[in-house]
């Protein structure tokens, strides 16, 4: 059983965190779904460790109901901890054990049977690719290797649920690969799987994800849905002098974000009820040739990153109406 | 050198010592502490010592003569036995630690010219030995009014003998190495839990830790019980180099140093549980302990006697486990007593532990709020 008898893994309701004056966590409603890689994308700051710390029970929330795999958190956080496995954002194995004296302790701390604890130990070894470095102190590993071991912890005992907190900030890109890869194996054999990340290549791998801005869940579905969605154009502009362009269109009305790309601008446009993007298309030329920066426009395909901007831009203009 | 920079440096410094509240602390508190507890604690003119008399004579004389001593304020009477065997268990116990014992026959020996009392006095502390010399100056003959002898108002020399028990030789290592037994277990062992979580905590394994099924006690007890060995080590070397480079004798049962010994680990380890459950950071448990150890030296009685400190000082001093834990030890290796016959001073570690034990696992949240 990896889910509530719905399916659903996680249930959370007017999730709430205060510390002192700052609203960390803002009435996040979530629903997880099981056997699935779930995502929350947010820059730092945007309460995505807090939530993941409050939903496996090692904060007290201020406000909200939590429902992880049919417990009731926090009341029921300690039968739940047998069931998950957490990954922290920071690597928090011990450095000065070695590979294989790390899986052996976290076997028995998570109580994985006498009988199989060293065949598990072992499988892993084989699995993550450890199998030369056993006896190497995890402190003298490099990030992406720290990381695998982080992970191998985690699963060790099987959990049904794995929350991982930024488990690929300080790595490279083709550690990055191999470690989603792994997470996709443990998703299809079963296991809910709740990441957070603010790298946008990484969301986009997620079946599903929520976006989390100053602790406000501002949007959430398929990476499919979410930008088919949102609620503007992006467009390509190519000039010779991209800044001047730039400061020529970054407080225009309806524009939601300039940013730079080598030597061309993306830009998105607050779209309202059009859907076609022709007359943002001659409404942006229009600006670029009063300010004397005549350049071509060409629309673009939507990516994450432009939802990003928009729901995030959009939560931002509405806060500072109210 | 440019003295905007030099000046940068100054404010920040400035900046980050305001915000650190431990150093800002200890900054006033190490020279407070250490000007009262030192102002206090260092009294070589000793006053008070607990003493037991035995006046076998009962005469006037005799009863002259306990007055004398007590008049000087070096001792304080708590006990009276009726035969010098009544006074040495007392002492043995550390119940005394000095003893005066007037024989029946005071009046003949007083005419005769022999020794007419006899202090006896625990050697395991060199001031207390000290003191008992001072207390066999007392005039003999000066208050006693007695036509047939003649008037003898100065002391005189031998008249008052002093039997020093335990340490006969005065070898000042007989009396620090069983004391340094404790101050050593007490400067590591409450650094050594202290640190052993806060670095755990330092470094995020905690986060890992407490997500998992481990118990708040589990992670305790697990953290102490190793070092209970180490500590047991510790007092092996200290006893075995002790014995050959010091000659310093073990008159009570071996079993019974282990297990003061052992009560001393347990209670600085709980100690330094509590800490850790406080402190940020290492830096921090290690001031917090710094605390800890410098009223442990200069109150236990280990550098300074007990009887010579003001009643509040004495108090604080009953709080710290190396208080119980040194009147533990110099009993059972210096007079050979047993830990049954100070069961006060072992029932006040076990509390001790208890408390702090219970206290550390109370404070420890499996949350990080």
């Amino acid at each position: 059983m990896s889910a509530g008898n719905d399916g659903v893994a996680i249930r959370a309701r007017g999730l709430t965190k205060r510390f002192g004056a700052l609203v960390a966590v803002d009435h996040v409603d979530l629903e997880v779904p099981g056997k699935h890689v779930y995502g929350f994308l947010g820059p730092n700051g945007s309460g995505k460790s807090t939530t993941i710390r409050m939903l496996c029970g090692l904060l007290t929330p201020s406000a909200g109901d939590i429902d992880v795999l049919g417990l009731n958190i926090p009341a029921q956080a300690e039968a739940l901890r047998r069931r998950i496995g957490y990954m922290t954002q920071k690597f928090s194995l011990f450095e000065d054990l070695t590979v294989r004296e790390n899986l052996e302790f976290m076997a028995e701390i998570q109580g994985v049977p006498r009988a199989r604890a060293a065949g598990r130990v072992g499988e892993l070894i084989e699995q993550y690719h450890f199998s030369d470095r056993q006896k190497q102190l995890a402190g003298t590993m490099s990030g992406g290797q720290k990381q695998r071991l982080a992970l191998a912890c985690a699963v060790i005992h099987e959990p049904e649920l794995l929350f991982l907190d930024e488990p690929t900030s300080a790595v490279d890109p083709e550690s990055r690969r191999d470690f989603w890869e792994k997470l996709f194996e443990l998703a299809d054999a079963g296991t809910t799987l709740l990441v957070s990340t603010h790298l946008m290549d990484e969301a986009e791998r997620c079946h599903r994800l929520a976006i989390l801005d100053q602790g406000v869940l501002v949007a959430d579905g398929t990476p499919g849905e979410l930008t088919r969605k949102l609620a503007g154009h992006t467009f390509i502009i190519e000039t010779d002098e991209p800044r001047r362009a730039q400061r020529a269109l970054v407080d225009a009305a309806n524009v939601l974000g300039v940013a730079q790309v080598g030597n061309t601008l993306r830009v998105l446009t607050y779209a309202g009820d059009e859907p076609i993007a022709d007359g943002a298309q001659q409404y942006l030329q229009q600006m670029l040739r009063k300010a004397g920066q005549p350049a071509s426009v060409q629309a673009a395909q939507p990516n994450l990153e432009d939802v990003f901007v928009a729901v995030t831009r959009k939560s931002r203009e509405q806060e500072r109406m109210a | 050198m440019s003295w905007r920079r030099l000046w940068a440096i100054v404010i920040k410094e400035l900046r980050q010592m305001r915000r650190d509240r431990i150093t800002l602390a200890m900054i006033v508190g190490i020279p407070v502490i250490q000007l009262v507890l030192f102002g206090y604690a260092i009294n070589t003119n000793l006053r008070g010592l607990e003493a037991g008399i035995s006046d076998q004579a009962n005469t006037a004389g005799s009863r002259a003569l306990v007055m004398d001593m007590l008049a000087t304020g070096v001792i304080a009477p708590v006990a009276r036995a009726d035969t010098p065997e009544g006074l040495m268990a007392m002492l043995r116990r550390g119940d005394i630690s000095v003893g005066v014992v007037v024989p029946p026959d005071f009046e003949r020996r007083r005419i005769d010219g022999r020794a007419v009392a006899q202090i006896l006095v625990d050697g395991g502390d060199n001031t207390v030995q000290g003191a008992a010399v001072q207390l066999a100056q007392v005039p003999i003959d000066s208050s006693i009014a007695d036509s047939r002898a003649p008037m003898i108002s100065t002391p005189v020399e031998g008249r008052i003998s002093i039997v020093g028990f335990y340490n006969p030789q005065r070898r000042s290592a007989v009396n620090i190495v069983p004391g340094l037994i404790g101050v050593i277990l007490t400067m590591t062992m409450v650094l050594f839990t202290a640190i052993a979580i806060v670095r755990e905590r330092e470094r995020g394994n905690m986060e890992l830790l407490i997500a998992t099924p481990l118990t708040s006690a589990e992670l305790m007890i697990g953290k102490v019980l190793p070092y209970i060995a180490i500590g047991l080590v510790q007092t092996s070397v200290i006893l075995a180099l002790g014995r050959w480079l010091f000659v310093v004798p073990i008159s009570g049962s071996l079993f019974d140093v282990y297990l003061a010994a052992g009560l001393l680990i347990l209670a600085n380890l709980t100690l330094g549980l509590l800490i850790s459950t406080r402190a940020q950071s290492q830096f921090q448990a290690m001031q917090m302990a710094f605390f800890i150890f410098l009223p442990s030296i200069l109150l236990s009685g280990f550098m300074f006697p007990f009887a010579g400190m003001p009643k509040v000082a004495q108090w604080l001093a009953e709080v710290l486990p190396l208080t119980h834990f040194l009147r533990l030890i110099r009993g059972v290796m210096l007079r050979g007593a047993g830990l049954g016959e100070m069961w006060v001073d072992v029932l006040a570690l076990l509390a001790f532990i208890a408390v702090m034990m219970a206290a550390a696992i109370l404070r420890f949240r499996k949350r990080l709020d």
